[in-house]
């Protein structure tokens, strides 16, 4: 029934941002098109007359108090970048410039 | 002196506060412990000796100086590596946050040391928590310590491992698929998984956010039920965390070990969770369980969850559709590694597309791929839409079930401990091994494992599952204690005295085995 192919595992990888090998999507395409065929069950009980749960303790309109409280410095903030500029999270270019 | 390492956490806590022992001491015992067997059992990433006896130093100084401390203060505790400690580094078994040092602890994480506990060290797990087997750490799997060519179960293989091989008398799980519990029932432990919401998730790394859950994995019942107590109640870290207030677990675990406490209460045994593809040894310590239980009054009644078939299939759905969200947070620019692509220009979209290549493990690119496929326009409503209407029907047979009986029962996992290796080539193998388990983080139910014997066929551990009604957490103690004294008393010991003795011997392996340990 699945018929999940290279090209789209390609395409999700790159939606993923996820620079699979060749290798990869090979073995992937195979995978997911076994996992997808298990989980299709799903519909088999998944009628229109039944509401559908994201979430097991709804809870709504969780706010709290208005309030300032500390939160992170600048230096806890960058602790863990891979790289900085001063007070700022230094990135590679934004845009491919060809 | 006793062998400290060997005693529970609340026996421990008895020694600790009429200063019998000093928690250095205690702490210096599991440090050694930890030191001679964990390079086999591999139970721990990182162990942070120096700052365990320094916090350990600081609350011997207080007890000294007369102050009255939590039941717990001065008790060594393991860290599963999936929760933030400010002094420790914090990877989720990943290679993309190796070395991460987060500038903040988890809510849990502070509650521990706020009541005094000691931190050992982060304990290992499959790779942000996608496995059964901790096959997936990027760092080497765990060794079960009942038989080291075995999986200590999963995610949580490590903190299950740290406790049943006496490293640590407590540690912190995450549980979002039966990650607590399953490593339980196949290392002869405890583990809970409390209902959703009723422990914070604050500083847990996200796996999937609807269904993660942090929990207390220990070797006694009354044990997880004190830890249970030091990191429950609201959080508003956590907007998921629920506001009600908790009746204290330990008084309900001590409440079930009352002569009759087993008397007239409803067990449901859900008849879709057992029999074909459970173990003989398994179904037989379950049934041989439920006749112990009868005698001891209690009225065993099969209850039906026709729906429950179709939980693993909206997991593998949910799941990946909430990880692949979760983790596009490993973007390369605000933590974790950073790894440019072998040529071509150095684009961010690029470096990071490079990074996530080579920081992300298998079993995490493909339920990254296998989320990003379930929620791609076109197939959102035939795949992610109907697994959220299955959790529906799942949570109605919860309902009409706990509307017959107090508590349900069923075998943790299907199987013992499997080998190395046996699951691996086959995603789908690996995935339905979680059978048992996943209904109750569906469901946002409580459920707890506790150990009730040894299979006959491989004298490895046995799990019973336990599960009640969601914000029941307490009668999960009560009843889970009773069980427990019941099946140690037929026993005339725990199980985990029957485990090898890691310290005579540096690798354990049992070919040939046979025993005649069970719940009769």
């Amino acid at each position: 029934m699945s018929e999940i192919t290279a090209e789209q595992v390609a395409h999700l990888a790159n939606l993923a941002r996820i620079d699979l090998s060749s290798e990869e999507i090979t073995r992937l395409t195979s995978e997911l098109g076994q996992i997808v065929d298990s989980v299709a069950k799903v519909a088999e009980v998944a009628t229109p007359d039944v509401p559908a749960t994201s979430h097991p303790m709804p809870l709504t309109n969780v706010f709290r108090a208005d309030t300032v409280v500390p939160s992170l410095t600048v230096e806890q903030a960058l602790s863990g970048a891979p790289d900085r500029d001063g007070d700022k999270f230094r990135v590679p270019a934004i845009l491919d410039e060809e | 002196m006793t062998n400290v390492i060997k005693l529970s956490a609340s026996a421990l806590s008895e020694l600790l506060s009429d200063r019998s022992v000093s928690s250095v001491e205690v702490t210096q015992a599991h440090l050694d412990r930890i030191e001679a067997i964990d390079t086999g059992v591999h139970a721990f990433l990182h162990v942070s000796g120096e700052a365990a006896l320094a916090a350990a130093a600081r609350v011997d100084a207080r007890r000294a100086a007369g102050e009255v401390l939590g039941p717990l203060a001065g008790v060594p505790i393991a860290i599963k590596d999936v929760l933030a400690t400010i002094d420790m580094p914090s990877t989720a078994g990943s290679r993309i946050l190796e070395g991460w040092i987060p500038p903040y602890d988890a809510t849990v994480v502070k509650r521990v040391r706020d009541a005094g506990l000691i931190p050992l060290g982060k304990t290992n797990m499959d790779e942000f928590a996608m496995g059964s087997s901790t096959e997936f750490s990027a760092y080497g799997p765990t060794h079960n310590p009942w038989d080291f060519d075995r999986i200590p179960g999963g995610s949580g293989g490590g903190s299950a491992a740290a406790v049943s091989s006496f490293e640590a008398p407590l540690a912190l799980g995450s549980d979002t698929g039966g990650s607590i519990r399953q490593p339980a029932a196949v290392t002869g432990s405890v583990g809970v998984k409390p209902t959703y919401g009723g422990v914070s998730r604050y500083g847990s790394i996200a796996l999937a956010s609807s269904l993660d859950q942090v929990g207390p994995v220990t070797r006694t019942v009354l044990d997880a039920a004190l830890l249970h107590d030091v990191i429950g109640g609201h959080d508003p870290l956590d907007s998921t965390s629920l506001t009600d207030s908790w009746p204290s677990m330990a008084a309900a675990a001590r409440s079930g070990l009352a002569d009759g406490a087993l008397k007239g209460v409803r067990v449901g045994v859900i008849k879709e969770l057992n029999g074909d593809g459970f173990q003989a040894g398994v179904s037989q310590r379950f049934t041989e369980t439920l006749a112990l239980l009868s005698a001891a009054g209690a009225e065993i009644v099969e209850v039906s969850a026709p729906n429950f078939e179709y939980a693993i299939a909206a997991y593998y759905l949910i799941l990946p559709a909430e990880a692949s969200s979760n983790l596009a947070r490993f973007d390369s620019v605000r933590f974790g590694i950073r790894v440019n692509p072998e040529d071509g220009p150095l684009t961010s979209e690029r470096v990071m597309a490079a990074t996530r290549d080579a920081g992300f493990g298998p079993e995490v690119k493909r339920r990254i791929i296998l989320g990003t496929y379930a929620l791609s326009a076109g197939y959102y409503d035939a795949y992610y839409g109907s697994a959220q209407k299955v959790r529906t029907l799942i949570q109605r047979d919860f309902d009409a079930a706990f509307a017959k009986v107090d508590v349900l029962v069923s075998p943790s996992a299907p199987t013992t401990a499997f080998k190395f290796g046996e699951k691996m080539a086959d995603p789908m193998a690996m995935y339905l091994n979680d059978v048992t388990t996943i209904p109750a983080n569906l469901a946002g139910v409580p459920g707890m494992s506790l150990p009730m014997g040894l299979a006959p066929e491989d004298g490895l551990p046995v799990g019973l599952q336990i599960m009640a009604p969601a914000k029941m957490d307490a009668r999960l103690y009560s009843f889970g204690a009773a069980v427990e004294a019941l099946l140690e008393a037929s026993w005339g010991h725990t199980l985990l005295s029957q485990a090898p003795d890691l310290a005579s011997t540096e690798k354990i392996t049992r070919a040939a085995f046979t025993s005649t340990e069970g719940a009769i």
